[in-house]
């Protein structure tokens, strides 16, 4: 299939030129980072852009960097970029299992982890990860620059809090100095191409306090408050599992969908939480750094 | 239209090109570059692989306006000097029947041993699990390329 109507494609070179052109088109632009999702869209006429802003020759958007104890990562980086970068392997390990979960090798060469949360499906893989590291999301516009807690980021499927006028340059992450160890679970059919039917990712500290974030079991992903509240302060026993998963399973709300059902969805989520709660709290007393 | 200059294959070629064309339609229809399939056209399948500045990638996936400037290899250009290693365990394998996966899978096969000459077998399946291949079952796939870095 091709794609069946004409738009105009221009490279900015920097994010000010870029920011004025979405100034200009407003919703008829669209912005292209990996495609891996937009042009699947406009195949399927499902997005007719008039415009499209490839934003790949912006030199600070394809940047992974490390200031002021904070991570950035641009717009452009991609998943392959992410697992090989010496301070995502250092510092963010998590984020290096996660990125390898995401479809195929062709496909995370190209695809990136802000492209991930922008398309904004439910199943997003780089979301549980960024909601447990209280990440940000950096725009740019022509008024000025703002940032939003990754929390607030997702408005509903395939929907964000971004304005048509808005260019995402990155999201950033402070890095944690207490010690803490995370995990991320994620229920696929396959290897290889598939999407997350449910995803888990949990961080524990040192000092008994819990992250815990889901995807694909609920219209967006998002920290589980209630089970995290719970779990704050607690020693972790069978029984306070036990109890947290029946908060878990009320905070989430996962659909039957062609990748699988809700009641197995719900199975598996108690089980990842499980196995994922145990995973992170080894990797803790270990010692390892995540 | 805008024309846009490519080092494809070590060779610099230029062509105009509308910025709706896929680098797959491009690289089939107008520079005759023909090993790149087109099996589902979404980004599935793998079967239009080709290795963009080394790396694999879906060519039905990217405007052929965005690689202006860039280096392409597709299987023609793997093979300009005589079939790869990878290539011969292939044929000794017989590794396909239909062989429409194939150039796919050699673009694969190809970037996972450029970067790691001794993968494991877990380390081969996932570098190809992103190729569909409808015939064979995979496993005499799978094990030409193991054989390929035994030798
Ligand atoms: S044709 Fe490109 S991935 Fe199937
Ligand atoms: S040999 Fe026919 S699809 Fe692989």
């Amino acid at each position: 299939m091709s794609i069946l109507h004409d738009f105009e494609y221009y490279k900015p070179a920097d994010i000010k030129s870029a920011v004025e052109l979405l100034d200009k088109f407003g919703n008829k632009a669209k912005i292209l980072a990996g495609g891996t999702d937009l042009v699947v869209q406009m195949k399927e006429n499902i997005v007719t852009p008039d415009a499209v802003i490839d934003i790949k020759a912006i030199d600070k958007l394809n940047e992974i960097s490390l200031d002021d104890e904070t991570l950035f990562i641009g717009a452009c980086v991609t998943f392959t970029e992410l697992m090989e970068s010496e301070i995502i392997q250092k510092y963010f390990p998590l984020i290096k299992d996660m990125s390898a979960t995401v479809a195929s090798m062709g496909i995370r060469n190209r695809a990136t982890l802000v492209g991930n949360i922008c398309s904004a499906v439910p199943s997003a893989d780089s979301a549980p990860i960024l909601l447990v590291y209280d990440a940000e999301v950096v725009i740019k516009s022509k008024s000025g620059e703002r940032i939003i807690p990754i929390e607030q980021w997702f408005a509903g499927p395939k929907k964000t809090v971004r304005k048509d006028n808005e260019l995402v340059t990155g999201v950033a992450i402070h890095l944690i100095k207490e010690n803490h160890a995370g995990c991320y679970e994620k229920l696929g059919r396959y290897s290889g191409e598939d999407l997350a039917q449910a995803g888990i990712c949990v961080l524990v500290f040192e000092d008994q306090i819990y992250h815990v974030a889901f995807c694909a079991v609920g219209p967006v992903p998002k920290r589980a408050e209630i089970t995290e509240k719970f779990l704050n302060g607690k020693e972790i026993t069978p029984e306070v599992i036990k109890q947290a998963k029946k908060l878990l399973l009320e905070e989430i709300s996962p659909i039957s969908d062609i990748r699988s059902s809700k009641e197995y969805r719900i199975h598996m989520m108690d089980v990842m939480f499980d196995r994922g709660m145990k995973k992170a709290l080894n990797k803790l007393r270990g010692g390892t750094h995540v | 239209m805008s024309e846009i200059k490519i080092l494809l294959n070590n060779e610099e070629r230029i062509v105009e090109v509308q910025p709706y064309e896929t680098l797959l339609e491009v690289l089939r229809e107008k520079l005759g570059v023909i090993s790149p399939k087109c099996g589902c056209d979404r980004g599935d399948c793998g079967a239009c692989n080709v290795l963009l500045n080394g790396r694999s990638v879906r060519s039905c996936l990217i405007l052929a306006v965005e690689v202006d400037g860039q280096e392409i290899i597709t299987v023609e250009g793997i093979s300009k000097d005589g079939l790869s290693k990878v290539q011969e365990s292939m044929i000794d394998n017989n590794s396909f029947q239909c062989g429409f996966c194939a150039p796919g899978v050699i673009i694969s096969a190809t970037e996972l041993l450029n970067n790691n000459p001794h993968p494991t077998r877990e380390d081969i399946k996932e570098a190809l699990s992103g190729n569909l291949c409808r015939c064979t079952g995979y496993l005499p796939i799978l094990e030409a390329v193991e054989n390929a870095t035994k030798e």
